[in-house]
């Protein structure tokens, strides 16, 4: 192994947690390390180089290092490098809204529905819109589920319709309505130009127009959907990354005990 | 390859079985494709005779042509009866017709009807026309192979997705500065269910590029110009599938493009167009397809993506020899069938890997001819983009070990956002690191007798003829209302597109079914 790879210098700041005053970790507390990667309009060079490290001072970062550089195509150069960020953040004074339920399994959930609705929720979801991806929506509805977490059709106290790719929020209206659906679940995995916030933000004009928003639990999930986004577009709920059907279900369950039962 | 030998301990009986009995579903669908015609391969047959552009409200000129005959309700007759005897009627061209027909001066359904002999003789100078610019085009190709040459195989396929085409070509040229072999132009979010084709350059999409002639026109010439910098052919590839299925694919045999989606099963299964609608239109489209020496892609890949990978391979397989079949009956060439499959097990699954090495040399045995299109992770990434990158690290071993046509390259941003021009670069610097330095590992490494991998393979092949089977027994269309692909059930007569459908009317003829299937 050569020595080279081992940093020699001194580490002559406090490395103490203070989680008033928190930043990224590297190898030692305090340190700030951070790693970036980008790509300059510039051609490929010694000055696209200087011109990443200026960035990175700018950005806040200290002793910038711009370990690796290449050109794309012509003009275009693309940087590794790292830096130690000098800013802080205050992690006690965090608030994250979140989906305020227990997250049950899947025969918890129905062993919940059963004892507190008393009935099977109807469930209705749909990607809608242009969005043609289906991986969302089959990922918590279809019965195989996703990850080791089974979809909702396969749970015995729901009664789940997966509508697919591609129907639009009139469709899903008229399902809703024809099926007297308790719930409905949008998916949207398309962001390009905030597509999705367009799409999302009509269904809820579209339910208030026909008197039946506060009839139903309006839930949106997809990969750049967080609980707070699908709040402030006035839905009930939003899950994103890493929830998966019994996040879903849970929600919905109680929410739904919640309002039928007080 | 006639002494063909297994590595993965294929049984030959069974493929040939399972040929066998693909080709009985696939006459069957055929015979009933013969009988009718659609409102896409009539505009098809419209642009192939020249007919373009558009009226003042956007409408295009074949949509125009082709309504009037729907409207009067002669459709089944087809557009060449009337179009034919116009030509005779009016002395007008084909694309001036359409103008009159436009501007409301002109009924080809109410002219005097001639002998249909005369009327098949006004349409032989533009039928010959089209054929001409699509053998310009294939000879443009042929010399470009022959004076710069093209990359090895496995090829290196990328995707670009601006929404603008002028931005598709900075970054189209990007990618083939760096090395990748094909170019797909991801078409808008929807378009697959325009019953019409847009017009001109277009700079506004969502998760793509709206597939248009003019936009096709663009990026071939861009390719062109970085392919005789880099001193290699670059293939461009778009999507002929939806419900202008034949119209996309006559406009890239006339502007030259190499690759295309095509794939009935696809459209029906996750696009919810109608089946019988699709499976009409995708036969034009293939007998086009295979006349311009255009690569079809299979969407097989995308079973995967709803139904369990490892559970649900045979269906993969099945649905692969269908569509070698399908594609066989409208004279498309085996070495032009990129048929698909997927690397999309779960990383969680122990021997994964093998499973996947044995299935994907399965698929290269089973259609030793074809360029088979080889599809990268995209159900697990989850946006750990180091991981990411490793999972497409395994998938490219496999590209190269078991020799596939073409290799959709996965990125590590896979389900972030559309490819960065850097996401492009990790991508091909991680698959041309693997297939230089593992190039020959497929012809060194045999598999053990009765091994795990050998086991999988014999497991699939079974199941997937269980599935032929019983889909032969039932018929193609049925199966598919039952969910027999991808866990997606579609009724026959359902999904979007059917009204456009019509059976072919006594008069009816399309010259160019015969003239391209026999290659000319």
């Amino acid at each position: 192994m050569s020595g080279g790879l081992y940093s020699m210098e001194g580490k002559d700041f406090d490395k103490t947690l203070d989680l008033k005053k928190i930043k990224p970790y590297g190898d030692t507390m305090n340190d700030g390390k951070v790693q970036l990667s980008f790509t300059l309009p510039v051609p490929c060079g010694p000055e696209a180089g200087e011109a990443a490290k200026q960035l990175l001072l700018q950005l806040g970062f200290e002793k910038p290092s711009i370990v690796f550089y290449k050109e794309l195509t012509k003009g275009f150069t693309f940087v590794n490098c790292y830096g130690e960020c000098s800013k802080t953040v205050d992690y006690t004074n965090i608030h994250v809204p979140k989906v305020e339920s227990d997250v049950m399994g899947m025969e918890e959930c129905d062993d919940y529905i059963k004892e507190h609705i008393g009935r099977k929720i109807i469930a209705i979801g749909a990607s809608t819109g242009t969005d043609a991806h289906t991986v969302g929506i089959d990922a918590v509805m279809n019965m195989k589920g996703y990850a080791g977490h089974y979809g909702l059709e396969r749970y015995k106290m729901l009664d789940a319709l997966n509508m697919g790719s591609q129907v639009s929020n009139e469709e899903f209206i008229a399902k809703a309505i024809e099926l007297k659906a308790d719930a409905l679940l949008v998916s949207q995995t398309v962001t390009q130009k905030d597509v999705h916030i367009k799409n999302l933000l009509e269904l809820v004009e579209l339910l208030e127009a026909e008197g039946l928003r506060d009839k139903v639990i309006l839930v949106c999930g997809g990969p750049r959907i967080t609980h707070e986004l699908a709040k402030e577009l006035g839905y009930d709920a939003g899950f994103g990354m890493n929830t998966y059907a019994n996040d879903v279900a849970s929600y919905v369950a109680q929410e739904l005990d919640k309002r039928l039962n007080g | 390859m006639n002494e063909q030998k297994s590595k993965v301990g294929l049984d030959f009986a069974k493929v040939k079985h399972a040929k066998a009995i693909s080709k009985k579903i696939a006459d069957e669908v055929q015979t009933f494709v013969e009988q009718y015609t659609t409102v896409s391969v009539e505009r098809t047959i419209a642009r192939l005779l020249g007919i373009d552009g558009i009226d003042e409200n956007e409408v295009p000129m074949p949509n125009i042509i082709v309504d009037q005959l729907k409207d009067a309700g002669v459709l089944g007759e087809g557009i060449m009866f009337f179009l034919g005897n116009a030509i005779i009627e009016t002395k007008c061209s084909p694309q001036e017709i359409a103008e009159k027909i436009s501007k409301e001066e002109l009924d080809i359904t109410k002219l005097k009807i001639n002998n249909i002999q005369e009327i098949k003789t006004a349409l032989v100078p533009y039928i010959k026309s089209s054929i001409e610019k699509i053998d310009a085009r294939k000879n443009r190709r042929k010399e470009y192979i022959k004076t710069i040459g093209e990359g090895p195989k496995p090829y290196l396929y990328v995707i670009v997705a601006t929404g603008n085409i002028y931005e598709d070509v900075i970054q189209a040229q990007a990618c083939a500065r760096q090395g990748a072999d094909i170019i797909a132009v991801i078409r808008t979010t929807g378009q697959s269910l325009l019953d019409y084709v847009p017009y001109g350059a277009t700079t506004e999409g969502f998760g793509g590029t709206v597939a248009t002639q003019e936009n096709f026109r663009i990026m071939r010439k861009a390719l062109d110009e970085v392919g005789e910098e880099v001193g290699k052919y670059i293939r461009l590839c778009n999507y002929c599938s939806g419900l202008c299925m034949p119209e996309i694919a006559a406009m890239g045999a006339l502007e030259g493009l190499d690759v295309m989606l095509n794939d009935a099963l696809y459209g029906i299964l996750f696009r919810d167009i109608n089946m019988k609608r699709t499976m009409i239109d995708q036969y034009f489209s293939r007998v086009i397809n295979g006349y311009a020496d255009v690569i079809i892609n299979t969407g097989e890949d995308n079973y995967l993506t709803t139904a369990d990978a490892f559970d649900e391979a045979h269906t993969v397989l099945a649905s692969d020899c269908i569509n070698e079949q399908l594609a066989l009956m409208a004279g498309l060439p085996e070495e032009q069938m990129g048929l698909g499959h997927a690397f999309e097990m779960t990383p969680e699954l122990t021997n994964g890997f093998l499973y996947e090495l044995g299935q994907a040399e399965m698929i290269r045995e089973f259609f030793p001819k074809a360029t088979p299109k080889y599809m990268p992770p995209t159900k697990f990434m989850t946006g750990n983009i180091f991981k990411g990158h490793v999972q497409d690290a395994l998938f490219n071993m496999i590209g190269i070990w078991t020799h596939q046509g073409i290799q959709l390259l996965g990125m590590p941003t896979e389900a972030l956002h559309t490819p960065f021009m850097s996401d492009r670069f990790l991508s091909i610097e991680n698959a041309q690191y693997i297939f230089n330095n593992m190039k020959n590992i497929g012809d060194e490494i045999t598999f053990k007798e009765g091994g795990i991998i050998q086991k999988r393979v014999a497991t699939v092949v079974d199941n997937a003829i269980e599935l032929l089977e019983n889909l032969e027994k039932e018929g193609l269309f049925i199966a598919l209302s039952k969910g027999k692909f991808a866990d997606v059930k579609r009724p026959m007569d359902g999904g979007k597109g059917l009204s456009g459908v019509v059976l072919k009317g006594e008069n009816y003829f399309n010259s160019y079914t015969e003239l391209l299937k026999g290659k000319g």
